[in-house]
């Protein structure tokens, strides 16, 4: 948890213990990257304005080692900070001031991971274009060599391999992959998919993966 | 209405022309007369009777006045006589009056955009007709100076023949006498031949006609020329009253082609038989010498007509020019390029319009930048202290929460307050995030984030959100929405918050009956609209819905508790979209929101697919017109969330 103000941090120290976590706390963005490094954590929550180094450096920087999730605490929600925040990395963001139930359902959503341990081997793509998708072992490859994604991008994958053809609305991604009940942000869909693509797609310009529906949402192309 | 004043403008000024160019002519007519007349009336009236002679002399002055009068006079009589029919109006105003008006169009668009064109058009106009004027008056002077000389010096050479006749005659005392017929032709010879000046042809005639001879003629189709009616007036003149008169002809009496000539005669008295003398001068010399002035004058005159018109178009060029790059440098500056300047040259007015200018331009960036950073100082702010609030907000948030989770081990005072904080806590963020939306619209930073979006789920979604609090306040929502997908180009975020405001609204106000929502859309527009059967909005209100923390009636208790920004919010929403949010609504008749925006992203909303008035309201109630964006026509009903 990096967060600079410490009655905060205090708290939700209080309700994620409540909550069965075992939270650890660093208070400046330039400290975070070696406690990450020490502590080995399952989830990072992150504040985006930090003394030091900046919310956004910090997810940048610990993206760069790992694919865990990264919660962003925003009291900025002006689409450029979000989409700023989301494309440095961050899988989901909760704005200032939340409540402690959405937040804790948030992580556990992003925490929620592993269960399905069924053998499944999903193809999408058009023909010449396809990868692979090996769900219980969450790799995904593309003529035989893995492509690196975070655990949120396969799942967005994973999600919409799994229905080829059936249009996806933003509503329902938020819904299947963030655990939203509730209709939110769509912005998060919309940076998800750019980055998924620019990992996936050989020309993320023009995408044959995730092709996008007009006025509706998304679906995964196919041969 | 204007063609016909124009027309009327056309005609009054070709009368005007018309008669200015006749009188002209006549006074340089009557003056010619004056002065090379013999007894002035006489010959006055010789000259009245010329019609018939030829003016091939004063022509020089008169011809282009007359010819242009009868030019005038018949396009006068065209016009007038098109403008007096009844089809002819109607040719004039509309067939010919639009070909005209199209094949004119050029140059009428060059006529009010360029101002050296103008300037140089009317320098044209101006100086020729004044160059003319001159022109002709010194063309007509010279000429008649010309004329005048040659009848003058004709004159003398006319009486000094005269005599020497009447002397050669002197032994002639019968009308039958032989002497007559060698003497005439002697001195029609003699006469003839004299030296004082080549060319003219000399004609003997006896009043009566009565004298044939071989040789009264030095030449036979001079003779022949006398005796043609065209001047029968001159010879009554010299013959009967005994004047020395003149005519001018063109004729050919010496067979060297057709062209004008002097007649002069003079009446010789021999006791046998009254005689007349006729001298016949060739007037070549003088219309060389007239056709040189009018070719001058012609020549030097457009040669200054096109200086004058070359000068002014340098003129205003120098003028228009600085103007020119004045308003070029202006619309760059408004094109957002601030630091565009003119050059400024020398200490004249043109250098200080420069320098003004610069010095405006100079102002004017000032300002925009000191705004430009107040912006962004604002905008800085706003963030900042939206941060600055809501982490301490979050922490309280928290602990109320945990503070509420066990409220049940708590003493029941404790308990409530617990409950209180709790409930108090949801409206201080309701209204801090309405707050911070607020000013985030009045820094004029908030951005559309607009894509192609399905308006359907986008309504249901608000009305099945929004259906617990229906269902609590006993009211049932409706909801009418195509069958086909509506796709806009909206940002969504803003339309759900507009459309949980309005349906939110109308639930708090909707006194438990039934809420309408209602989506169509049209080729350019999707519209959406809230309607409740409450107590409706009192007459005067219809504005007074969108403002800031208005309430209807502030002794009403608070239901719902909103922030009493939602509206204003909502309205900002709709017009960040280019889009219109407006109401209605009548005492006892419930009230009615329709959101209104353009499908496609710029787009302006000219007309929405939905009707603000219901249909089924009574008809005395005022019906409002589409208003423009953001225009509310009703009276709002109670508070507003």
């Amino acid at each position: 948890m990096v967060d600079d103000d410490p009655a905060l941090a205090e708290m939700l120290g209080i309700v994620l213990r409540s909550e069965g976590f075992l939270p650890s706390f660093v208070a400046d963005g330039e400290r975070a990257l070696a406690a990450f490094r020490e502590a080995r954590p399952d989830i990072v929550l992150l504040d985006l304005m930090l003394p030091g180094m900046s919310g956004i450096d910090v997810c940048r920087a610990i993206r760069a080692e790992s694919g865990l999730p990264i919660v962003m605490l925003t009291a900025k929600i002006d689409t450029v900070d979000v989409v700023l925040g989301l494309e440095s990395g961050a899988d989901d963001y909760v704005v200032k001031p939340f409540k402690p139930k959405e937040l804790v359902a948030r992580m556990r959503a992003r925490l929620r991971r592993g269960e399905d341990v069924a053998p499944e081997l999903l193809t999408v793509g058009p023909t010449g274009n396809q990868i692979t998708i090996d769900v219980p072992a969450h790799t995904v490859t593309r003529d035989g060599v893995e492509v690196k994604l975070t655990p949120l991008e396969f799942d967005l994958l994973v999600a919409l391999g799994r229905k080829p053809r059936q249009v996806f609305t933003r509503e329902v991604l938020l819904e299947q992959v963030w655990g939203y009940r509730h209709a939110a942000d769509t912005r998060l869909v919309n940076v998800h998919v750019q980055r998924l693509r620019a990992k996936i797609e050989p020309d993320p310009e023009r995408p044959e993966i995730v092709l996008t529906v007009r006025g509706v949402g998304y679906k995964a192309g196919m041969g | 209405m204007r063609r016909a004043r124009l027309l009327s403008s056309v005609l009054a000024w070709a009368r005007r022309s018309g008669a200015a160019l006749r009188r002209l002519a006549g006074k340089s007519g009557a003056a010619l007369r004056r002065l090379a007349g013999g007894s002035g009336a006489a010959s006055r009236r010789l000259w009245a009777s010329r019609g018939v002679a030829g003016v091939w002399l004063r022509s020089a002055a008169t011809w282009s006045a007359r010819r242009l009068a009868a030019v005038l006079a018949a396009v006068r009589t065209a016009i007038g006589s098109l403008a007096g029919s009844r089809p002819g109006r109607a040719l004039l105003r509309g067939p010919l009056g639009r070909a005209v008006a199209g094949a004119t169009a050029p140059v009428r668009r060059i006529w009010r955009r360029s101002l050296q064109f103008r300037v140089v058009s009317i320098t044209l106009v101006l100086s020729a007709v004044l160059v003319g004027a001159f022109g002709w008056l010194m063309a007509s002077t010279i000429t008649q100076g010309l004329l005048e000389a040659k009848v003058s010096t004709a004159r003398k050479q006319v009486v000094k023949g005269g005599e020497y006749a009447a002397d050669q005659l002197k032994g002639v005392t019968q009308s039958n006498d032989p002497a007559l017929l060698t003497t005439i032709p002697a001195v029609v010879a003699q006469l003839a031949n004299s030296p004082e000046e080549g060319g003219r042809e000399v004609v003997m005639l006896s009043v009566d006609d009565s004298l044939r001879l071989n040789q009264q003629a030095s030449d036979p189709a001079a003779y022949s020329l006398l005796r043609a009616p065209e001047l029968a007036g001159l010879r009554r003149l010299v013959g009967n009253d005994g004047q020395v008169a003149y005519q001018l002809v063109t004729a050919d009496p010496d067979r060297g082609g057709k062209r004008p000539w002097l007649v002069l005669g003079t009446r010789v008295d021999s006791y046998g038989q009254p005689l007349e003398l006729y001298y016949l001068f060739p007037l070549d010399d003088e219309v060389t010498a007239a056709d040189l002035v009018r070719t001058t004058v012609i020549v030097t005159g457009a040669a200054l007509v096109a200086l004058l018109a070359l000068v002014a178009a340098l003129v205003t060029g120098l003028v228009v020019r600085p103007v020119r790059l004045a308003a070029r440098t202006a619309q760059r500056l408004s094109a957002g390029m601030l630091e565009q300047r003119m050059l400024v040259r020398g200490e004249d007015d043109l250098a200080q319009l420069a320098t003004s200018f610069n010095q405006m331009a100079a102002s004017l960036q000032r300002h925009i930048e000191r705004l430009e950073e107040m912006s962004r100082l604002q905008r800085r702010f706003t963030s900042d202290v939206s941060h600055e609030l809501r982490t301490p907000l979050t922490t309280v948030r928290m602990a109320a929460d945990l503070i509420f989770g066990g409220r049940a081990a708590f003493d029941p005072a404790v308990a409530r307050s617990a409950e209180l904080l709790q409930t108090e806590l949801d409206r201080f963020e309701d209204l801090l995030t309405d707050l911070l939306e607020i000013s985030r619209f009045d820094a004029g930073f908030a951005m559309l984030d607009a894509e192609p979006t399905d308006l359907v789920p986008t309504v249901r979604r608000v009305v099945e959100a929004l259906t617990p609090l229906a269902v609590r306040a006993g009211s049932v929502l409706d909801l009418w929405v195509p069958v086909m997908p509506m796709i806009a180009e909206v940002d969504g975020r803003r339309v759900e918050r507009i459309l949980r405001n309005l349906v939110g609204n109308a639930v708090e106000h909707g006194e438990g009956r039934p809420v309408q929502v209602t989506l169509a859309s049209n080729p350019t527009s999707v519209a959406i609209t809230v309607r409740d059967h409450g107590v409706g909005l009192r007459p005067g209100e219809e504005k007074l819905v969108f403002n800031r923390f208005w309430r209807a009636d502030p002794s009403r208790a608070r239901q719902t508790g909103g922030t009493g920004l939602g509206l204003s919010i909502s309205l900002e929403d709709a017009r960040l979209h280019g889009g219109w949010l407006e109401s209605w609504g009548e005492p006892g008749q419930g009230a009615v929101f329709r959101l209104t925006l353009p499908v496609r992203t710029g787009d302006q909303v000219v007309a929405s697919p939905l009707p603000l008035v219901p249909d089924a309201v009574v008809p005395d109630a005022v019906v409002p017109d589409d208003g423009g964006p953001g225009r509310s026509n009703a009276p709002g009903d109670g508070g507003r969330r």
